[in-house]
């Protein structure tokens, strides 16, 4: 049976790892090379960077950096954020990035799903979708969560599978950076509805939550980061729980 | 020295870095010529069988890797380079692999795919010679992401993982060894199987571990 997973995730700027709540208030909280090798350590089943920088001039260390962790990182790693096409994708691949996230660039190309899927493979390509509770529905949206495409998550999340797309990395708006919680109902309903795995993202406060959402929200992996950030969960312990919940995991 | 075949597959360097780690010295492959010297072969891969195969022949390749295996001298096959040693695969109609081994890789029939994550690699008997050496023998978890794989049973088998269903994770036929998962990302585990494969080929450094 294959295991669940449970993935750091890091959010980076200017080749370096920011802390902040909601994008706002960032400060250095390190270097992302030494932070991979710690939750790599600690028993992470798979590491996400995500760029988060605000100009070209910024995302530029992002090559240099992912050849870092490549070379440190005995586990997986996706990179994500601001990936527009595929010449980037290959450069990112070349440099051992294992999967890349595609998020704003799919809801503007959504061919780009299947042109990354029939160059790198599906198993490289996760859609990010950035979902908003909007009535009893939930709203893609994009750029961080500023802009609303009026599209509904569920339905993306099915087109992005036929598209190409080899996972979805669901990330709950609304819970994001909350700590009370992922967003259950929202997993479960694009879990439900595609047949490739789902990364639950948003809200994780306890490890509790990270089994609630892999045993009720369906997801295949939990991704966390301000809690493992401020070191008040580590991994192993995080895998503990889950294990007792009677969730499968790597030990 | 051991051998990456470049082929344009992709994600060449998490094995070079794997090897650099365990104190391999090691030399990227990319013509038929660069084979001249090598104690042993890793054949990585990621995306399309078809396409993959196409690539290796026109690098003029695939003839210098079917001498390699017959010649039994040490061979890795790494995710789509372990089903790059079969016949076929139903991934593309019509295309070819190296045949080295008998068999037909088809499509994963799993709940959901691609397979992508760490499951069990249960070894077989003592057929997998010493590829899964000081590793528990009753399986350890490693990581995988593919949609295809090799059905069990098979003649080449060594171990079995159960996605469900239950398919072949790697083989072994003298000293040409095939994972269908990564052990360049399979942690302490994936490392140790290198680490054999290396000790194998004779191919580790003076004082490395």
């Amino acid at each position: 049976m294959r295991a669940r997973r449970v993935i750091p995730c890091l959010d980076i700027r200017g080749g370096r790892v920011v802390k902040g709540v909601k994008f706002r208030d960032l400060r250095d909280a390190g270097d992302p090379v030494e932070r991979a090798r710690a939750y790599d350590r600690d028993g992470a089943d798979e590491v996400c960077l995500l760029d988060i920088s605000a100009s070209h001039e910024e995302r530029r260390p992002l090559l240099d950096l992912v050849r870092r962790v490549a070379d440190e990182l005995t586990v997986p790693f996706t990179v994500g954020g601001g990936i527009r096409d595929l010449d980037e994708m290959r450069a990112l691949l070349m440099a051992g990035a294992d999967r890349v996230s595609l998020g704003t660039a799919a809801l503007d190309d959504p061919g780009l799903l299947g042109r990354a899927a029939a160059s790198f493979g599906s198993q490289f390509v996760i859609v990010s979708i950035d979902a908003l509770r909007s009535g009893g529905r939930w709203e893609v949206t994009s750029h961080g969560g500023r802009r609303r495409r009026g599209r509904e998550a569920v339905e993306w999340a099915r087109e992005a599978e036929r598209l190409g797309a080899g996972e979805i990395l669901l990330n709950a708006m609304d819970a994001d950076g909350t700590r009370s919680g992922y967003d259950i109902p929202l997993t479960r309903a694009v879990a439900r509805s595609v047949r490739i795995p789902v990364i639950a993202s948003g809200g994780a406060g306890t490890p509790a939550d990270m089994a609630r959402v892999l045993l009720e929200g369906e997801a295949d992996a939990a991704l966390a980061a301000s809690i493992f950030h401020d070191g008040s969960v580590s991994i192993r312990e995080a895998k503990r729980v889950l294990g007792a919940a009677g969730v499968l995991v790597r030990p | 020295m051991i051998g990456v075949v470049d082929y344009g597959a992709g994600n060449l360097r998490n094995v070079q870095a794997a090897l650099a780690r365990l104190g391999a010295p090691w030399r990227s492959v990319a013509a038929p010529d660069d084979l001249n010297g090598l104690a042993g072969l890793i054949l990585p891969g990621v995306g399309q069988f078809g396409a993959a195969a196409r690539r290796l022949r026109e690098a003029g390749l695939d003839g210098a890797l079917r001498g390699w295996i017959r010649e039994d001298r040490p061979f890795l096959g790494i995710c789509l380079g372990m089903q790059l040693l079969f016949e076929s695969s139903e991934e593309e109609r019509d295309s070819r692999g190296l045949g080295a081994l008998e068999g037909r890789v088809t499509r994963l029939q799993a709940e959901r795919l691609p397979h992508i994550g760490w499951a069990v690699v249960e070894p077989l008997r003592e057929a997998a010679g010493s590829m899964f050496e000081m590793l528990p023998g009753d399986g350890f978890f490693a990581y995988f992401a593919h949609s295809f794989a090799l059905p069990a049973p098979s003649p080449a088998a060594v171990a079995h993982t159960t996605c469900p269903p239950s398919f072949v994770s790697a083989v072994r036929s003298g000293r040409v060894w095939g994972t269908q998962f990564h052990p360049e990302k399979s942690g302490a585990e994936g490392q140790r199987i290198l680490a054999n494969f290396i000790a194998g080929a004779g191919a580790a450094r003076e004082g490395a571990r």
